[in-house]
């Protein structure tokens, strides 16, 4: 049997089970995930910095991982929480098991927690602050002292130090500059499929440097933490949106976009994170589902007198804004993971959507 | 957009009779879509022929037709409705192609009426063969390539294009048989010829083979916006080459990473796309190749299929229901999601527990079927469980298919160990890798044993290509069982050991076992005489564990199937249970009471109780009282979460029924409505406190106990056939011989007429003794006198304990001997006297009265030489209960209910048996097309797998209609084939002569010839196989027979006969093989020759009740 491990939320809630990755202890904020497949792709989202996830289908582990379902260079969560860790796994892609993936990268993780009760707390509470444990003495006081998602500029930290290309620069193909807040490889990888040369760039980079490389449009990645908490955002999207670049926003993304329009963000009771979220594109009636992870949102109501944004897109499951667009800006951004990964491929149209606004 | 408003009256067509591969999966999806239809104000009318059916009830369509699903018959009653639309989606491969049928006749067009859901393009795509090829294609997408050969050299030429190994499949040979995978040139050459000889056409089939390729299923609906969403994934762990009916499946999919399942969502949108499927619902199976991941599109259902039902039921998302809405115009964000209300339906179902899949087979009923399994299915039901992880899931599932199994091995049952304990280690080595290579229904024990004798995981999985993560997975439960078993012997059960056998889905009886395994091995050891002791054993140490848990509070909680994975609240209480922290159920002061239903289906017990079961919780509704449902079952309308207040999807044991019964505390238990399954519980329930409501289990034990059943008999004045009870070989011979043969015999455990037989001499019955049965003191036989050629009597009654309601006395068509389950009935009998009616009458009452009966209940008797003979009284629902109440339309299954709760017959006005103006006939359908081999003659062990009914004016287009809904279509012109023992010569001469007079053509085996030339009808003789050629196979092979009627007897004609009948099923040519049943025949075909001008009657069944006095 291994060691004996709790997850303990900050309001007392105490959930025991064992370790199966890295045998630490760890705190963050609980969320869960709804996602069937796709573990590997979450542990490595960095949208996840500072969270402890728990994933509701409860049998993790079973095709190992892989070398090439990664989302960035290492695991960004805080913590791994599972119903069952099945050791044994089964792919032909595999090179290993998930626990040694856990181990390897020092992310604590724990199984054998009802993660179902855990999820019904987490909807009937919210988001709550919460730790593994092994020793499960002063976890209260320890999980009380650790800051509030909200206020936490995480994005900044995670985003790369110096300017890079991802694969090799292409000069006879247009250039997207992609601020990351902590970017998905998936959207880094579409847009290459899309066909444009991709140069990512650290989030206090200046406009004015992006322009000088020649960027005809401008992705603004996905992210963790509080939109709101990142100091320079607001200035940086009125830059860009003075220049008229061309300009494509995705969660985080999208939130700074909606910020920087003059609209506010606030907190979800416990987020959206999976893959089955219905989402209606109100220009053509049509749903898609799509893969969502984010805890802050848009408050439509700041932006739905702005007779210059419209809201394009919606959730079919609490009606709250999925998507926007400047009616005379070249600037859209969706709430939601277009680039999926996990989840379904649903909302690529958007990917091409961007290749048709930069083409002009 | 809101639904269509330009068209009003929509006909659906159902599924006919439950066979083999089509079962109540489409009561469950016909009954939802006549609801669906009906709430949005359209006017629905349904035509299916199998009363037994929820979808039948005169209350789901406004115009029912229990009629044959033929085109002619579906023509004429689009004649007379005059429908807008047509639904084909939700009636199985029957409606399809009924559907594809009217659409080439015309018809559709003529009376225009519009399809919804799928149209004839699509349909038309997705079913032929080289379209959907084509198809594929053209997106881009793989399939198997394949090709059709003639010869050998054609065959070489094809396998020039295709890669081995290949599948050769003769052509419309029986059940798929000849079917043979090759991997190389020469095999493939030889195995050629061999199958083109075996296919009548001199064709085969050569199909690129994914044996062994890991098999996913994909839901997918679409509506009318091309909004695509996938409802559920379902792995097969049984890879491809075993039909999926045949595999056990697991939701969601477990082994593929989500890039891996995205290419598989993807192919499937794409797919439904090109094949045109606008709105509703789609299957799509898919082969990945486990070592690269390739992908190839096995084949798409344009329709609601098995696996949707299994889908709706595993996620909570009712595909059916959504389908019928979508086909009239609504869009998936319109409708909302009923289990969380807020949310729409349109969005994918996310689950958080894992839901597995059983098959239930029946070939202990087939004697002489080839029981491997293969690309043709051949399963008659299934079970579904739910845990929180796969090996919980997994061994609930094991333990609800109700062959005495308890889980995963480890429960006592030693069969298989001690057959192989005797054999030295090579020899058991061959037997197990046989097992494990050649598919059969216990293949998944024979992992088991493998696991104990130490094989390792990779071994099995090259042997079965089971993804080596389910083995793992049960090898790890052999692994904690082994601990366990250690832990036990050492400290004995332990709070901490249970509880977490319990969570990997451990029944308190392997429990009991592992907990004591040394010694039950031993004791099980000692033999045969022992065996009773064994069981005893095992059931006090069963016991001594639930005391243990009990005492500790190791109790599962109930947890919700939300479609959301937690993440919305959830309004439907559809509960499974497990060995988590937590339970969702919520109290309510209000009464409830709680319904076992029946289990997975078998011959012998299927979809007539779940109707029973279902009518039970409806009766509850209209009372005020909370119904709670307990079945593991995924075909059901029983496990429609809106059937009933509460669902619960639990194997019907004793410790899982216990559980849901402490926890939910209802006034009283029902075993009655849902078969054996629930009887057989009722005892042990009650013994552990629970109420059964209704009829007592003391009353129960009167008519089921043979002793105290016959002084019932004795002192009520009625007459039972004399039997006896033998415990040796010698005192059964005696016994036969005083009674005189012919005897009837059968083991007094089984129920069910299992190895039941009709004895004619001693020789014979030494034989059974010897190979049939298991005589010894603790098993003894029962000799019964047979009655031959006794009429048989079926009665359905309700007895509230002062009156008694007789719903109808049934006439069987079949002589007593022949299982009443496959024998035709009819309503109301055609040839008893007022006097005999009367005495049926009597008894009935006396014998409701005397057992104390509150409920329902079920008598057959047999009249001989004008006496009235007791055979059996059933205290409880009947298989033929749904047949009178669609018969009457009296709904007899509901009043029952309300009986039991207290209610008098006098309330509902029920007092004389109704008395009705038409005539209304039920026939069964076997499933013998799908068991080359097995002999097709009837006898007292049940082979049906479902019924029909045929309904009009008179007997004979009754008889016709419901022969014509079974499949058979008897001749109204050519040539009838005579081939009889001496007796039914002489009984049939009528017949005979009728058929000659009608201008049919009548040719006879030699003896048959004679007799009826000498009698001066005039009948060809044709040669008996082993006379020459043609014989009477080659004249059945060309053709040239459009009937038979084929009455055996004893052996010596056995062989010749033997071939006639299976030829017979092998060319589709209607046979029968009892006087009785060739005597109904001929009347119906002429009663409808007579009428041919007008052809068959349609009508529904809303009018025929109108008549009822």
């Amino acid at each position: 049997m291994t060691e004996k491990a709790y997850l303990i939320l900050e309001d007392g809630a105490t959930f025991e089970g064992s370790m199966f990755g890295y045998q630490g202890e760890t705190i963050g904020e609980v969320v869960f995930n709804t996602s069937m497949s796709g573990y590997q792709e979450v542990l490595t989202d960095p949208s996840y910095i500072g969270q402890i996830v728990a994933m509701t289908y409860p049998m993790i582990g079973n095709y190992g991982v892989n070398e090439e379902d990664v989302e960035s260079d290492r695991i960004q969560v805080a913590g791994f929480v599972v119903k069952e860790y099945s050791k044994s796994y089964s792919n032909y892609r595999a090179v290993d098991s998930l626990a040694n993936y856990l181990i390897t990268a020092r992310i604590p993780a724990i199984e054998g927690i009802d993660t179902r009760r855990l999820t019904l707390h987490i909807r009937d509470k919210g988001a709550l602050r919460g730790g593994i444990f092994t020793d499960p003495e002063n976890a209260l006081s320890r999980l009380l002292s650790h800051p509030r998602m909200e206020g936490l500029d995480l994005a900044t930290g995670v985003s790369c130090q110096e300017p890079h290309d991802f694969g090799a620069a292409d000069a006879t193909l247009p250039l997207v500059g992609v601020y990351d807040f902590g970017v998905k490889l998936n959207i880094l990888r579409l847009l290459a499929a899309s066909g444009f040369s991709v140069r990512v760039y650290p989030s206090q980079t200046p406009v004015e440097r992006v322009v000088r490389d020649g960027v005809r449009g401008i992705l603004l990645s996905n992210g963790p933490g509080d939109p709101n908490a990142i100091p320079y955002c607001k200035d940086l999207v009125r830059d860009i949106m003075k220049r008229e670049i061309p300009t494509f926003g995705i969660c985080l993304g999208h939130q700074l976009i909606g910020l920087g329009l003059g609209g506010t963000t606030y907190k979800l009771k416990f987020g959206h994170r999976g893959a089955n979220q219905p989402v209606i594109n109100l220009s053509n009636g049509r749903v898609e589902i799509s893969t969502q992870n984010h805890g802050f949102a848009v408050d439509f109501d700041s932006l739905k007198n702005d007779p210059d944004v419209e809201i394009t897109h919606i959730n079919l499951n609490d009606n709250t804004m999925e998507g926007l667009s400047h009616k005379k800006l070249p600037i859209f951004s969706v709430q939601y993971h277009p680039e999926a990964s996990p989840g379904p491929h649903d909302s690529r149209y958007l990917f091409e959507q961007f290749c048709g606004m930069v083409a002009g | 957009m809101p639904k269509r408003t330009d068209i009003n009256k929509i006909l659906i067509i159902g599924s006919g009779p439950i066979i083999i591969g089509q079962a109540c999966e489409f009561d469950y999806s016909g009954s939802q879509a006549c609801k669906a239809l009906k709430e949005e104000g359209y006017a629905v009318v349904l035509v299916n022929s199998n009363p037994a059916t929820i979808m039948t009830d005169p209350e789901l369509a406004d115009r029912t037709y229990i009629e044959p699903i033929t085109p002619e018959i579906v023509e004429r009653i689009i004649e007379l409705e005059r429908p807008d639309a047509l639904l084909p989606t939700v009636g199985g491969q029957t409606a399809l192609n009924v559907t594809l049928a009217l659409s080439e006749r015309g018809v559709l067009e003529h009376y225009t009426v519009e399809l919804i859901g799928a149209d004839i393009h699509s349909i038309r795509k997705a079913e032929d063969r080289d379209l959907f090829k084509k198809a594929m294609q053209a997106i881009g997408l793989s399939v198997p390539q394949s090709g059709l050969a003639s010869s050998v050299d054609e065959a070489l030429a094809v396998l020039e294009k295709i890669n081995l190994p290949i599948i050769i499949r003769p052509a419309f040979t029986l059940g798929g048989a000849g079917g043979n995978i090759v991997y190389n040139r020469e095999d493939f050459i030889e195995l050629v010829a061999k199958g083109l000889d075996e296919s009548p056409i001199r064709q085969v089939l050569l199909e690129e083979s994914v044996v062994g390729w890991k098999e996913f299923e994909l839901e997918v609906m679409r509506d009318k916006k091309d909004n695509v969403v996938i409802i559920c994934s379902i792995e097969n762990m049984d890879p491809m080459g075993i039909h999926t009916g045949d595999s056990i499946t697991v939701a969601p999919q477990q082994t593929l990473t989500d890039a891996e399942y995205q290419i598989l969502r993807n192919m499937a949108i794409r797919i439904i796309r090109e094949i045109g499927v606008d709105t509703g619902g789609s299957n799509i199976q898919f082969a990945v190749n486990p070592s690269d991941g390739r992908v190839m599109v096995i084949e798409m259902n344009p329709r609601v299929s098995r696996s949707s039902a299994l889908a709706s039921k595993a996620t909570g998302f009712p595909i059916a229901k959504i389908a019928a809405k979508l086909a009239v115009g609504f869009t998936l964000d319109e409708i909302p999601n009923d289990i969380t209300k807020e949310t729409p339906a349109c969005f994918e179902p996310t689950i958080d527990y894992v839901v597995v899949k059983a098959p239930r087979w029946a070939f202990e009923k087939f004697e002489g079927a080839d029981s491997r399994l293969g690309t043709q299915m051949k399963s008659v039901g299934e079970a579904m469980a739910i845990g929180r992880t796969f090996k919980e899931a997994f061994q609930k599932a094991l333990r609800s298919l109700e062959i005495n199994r308890y889980g995963f091995g480890s429960d006592g049952v030693l069969k298989i160990m001690q057959m192989l304990k005797r054999l030295p280690d090579r020899h058991k080595r061959d037997i197990i890798e046989k097992e494990l290579f050649n598919t059969r229904e216990d293949r998944i024990f024979y992992i088991n044993v493998a696991f104990k004798m130490g094989w390792s995981v990779e071994r099995i999985a090259q042997l079965t290509n089971i993804d080596k993560w389910f083995l793992t997975q049960l090898s790890e439960i052999v692994e904690e069982g082994r601990i366990f078993s250690e832990d036990c012997r050492k400290g004995g059960l332990t709070a901490d050991n249970v509880r977490s056998m319990k969570r990997l889905g451990f029944s308190d009886r392997q429990l009991a076992y592992l907990s004591h395994r040394e010694e039950l091995n031993r004791l099980y050891d000692r033999g045969p005489e022992v065996q009773k002791e064994y069981a005893e054993a095992l059931k006090n140490l069963e016991d001594d564990v639930r005391r243990f848990r009990m005492e500790k509070g190791i109790i599962p909680g109930f947890r919700l199937v939300d479609t959301c994975g937690g993440e919305f609240e959830a309004y439907t209480p559809y509960y499974y249970s497990s060995y988590d922290d937590d339970d969702e159920t919520t109290a309510s002061d209000k009464k409830k009471i709680m319904i076992l239903g029946g289990g997975p289906n078998r011959i012998g017990q299927g979809i007539e109780f779940d109707y029973c079961c279902c009518h039970a919780s409806f009766a509850l509704r209209e009372e005020g009282i909370e119904s709670i449902m307990v079945n593991s079952n995924p075909e059901t309308v029983s496990t429609d979460y809106d059937t009933s207040d509460q669902l619960y999807f639990e194997p019907l044991t004793l410790e899982d029924v216990l559980h849901i019964y402490n926890r939910v505390k209802p006034d009283g238990v029902i075993v009655q409505f849902g078969g054996q399954t629930p009887l057989r519980l009722a005892r042990q329930l009650s013994e552990s406190g629970v109420t059964i409501i209704g009829t007592s289990p003391e009353s129960i034990d009167r008519a089921e106990d043979r002793e105290r059943f016959a002084e019932v008999v004795r002192k009520l004045g009625l007459l039972q056939p004399e039997n006896g009870i033998a415990f040796t070989p010698e005192e059964a011979i005696r016994i036969a011989g005083a009674i005189g043969y012919p005897v009837l015999v059968r083991p007094s455990y089984v129920l069910g007429g299992r190895a039941m037989a009709i004895i004619y001499d001693e020789t014979s019955l030494t034989d059974y003794i010897a190979t049939a049965v298991e005589l010894s003191p603790e098993h003894p036989i029962l000799v019964d006198d047979f009655l031959e050629d006794a009429i048989e009597i079926d009665v359905d009654a309700i007895c509230d304990g002062r009156d008694v309601y007789i719903g109808a006395i049934m006439e069987h068509v079949e002589e007593a001997g022949i299982h009443s389950g496959d024998s035709a009935c009819i309503i109301p009998p055609l040839s008893l006297s007022a006097e005999m009616n009367r005495q049926i009458v009597r008894a009935t009452e006396a014998l409701a009265l005397d057992l104390e009966v509150v409920g329902l209940l079920n008598i057959q008797f047999a009249i001989k030489d004008d006496r009235l003979y007791v055979i059996e009284v059933n205290p409880r629902a009947s298989r033929t209960v749904p047949f009178v109440s669609k018969t009457t339309g009296v709904p007899l299954a509901k009043i029952a209910l309300k009986v039991m709760l207290g209610r008098s017959l006098a309330e509902f006005g029920l007092k004389k048996m109704k008395e009705i103006p038409y005539v209304s006939v039920k026939e069964a359908v076997l499933p013998f097309n799908k068991f080359p081999g097995v002999d097709t003659l009837l006898s007292p062990e049940m082979k049906s797998t479902g019924e029909v009914m045929g309904i009009s004016g008179n007997f004979g287009e009754s008889y016709y209609k419901a022969t014509l809904a079974a499949g058979d279509s008897l001749p109204l012109e050519g040539t009838v084939l005579l081939s009889m023992n001496s007796r039914s010569r002489g009984e049939l001469r009528e017949e005979a002569r009728r058929l000659y007079d009608s201008g049919f053509r009548l040719i006879a085996t030699e003896g048959t010839a004679q007799y009826y030339n000498e009698h001066g009808i005039i009948c060809d003789q044709v040669h008996k196989v082993s006379e020459g050629r043609p014989n009477i196979i080659d004249l059945m092979k060309n053709g040239e027979i459009d009937m038979i009627i084929n009455t055996p007897t004893g052996k010596m004609s056995k062989d010749d006969s033997y071939a006639i009948r299976q030829a017979a099923v092998r060319y589709h040519i209607p046979y029968v093989t009892t006087a009785q049943a060739a005597k109904a025949a001929v009347h119906g075909l002429l009663a409808v020759k007579q009428n041919k001008g007008r052809g068959l009657s349609v009508r529904p069944i809303q009018e025929y009740h109108r008549e009822v006095r």
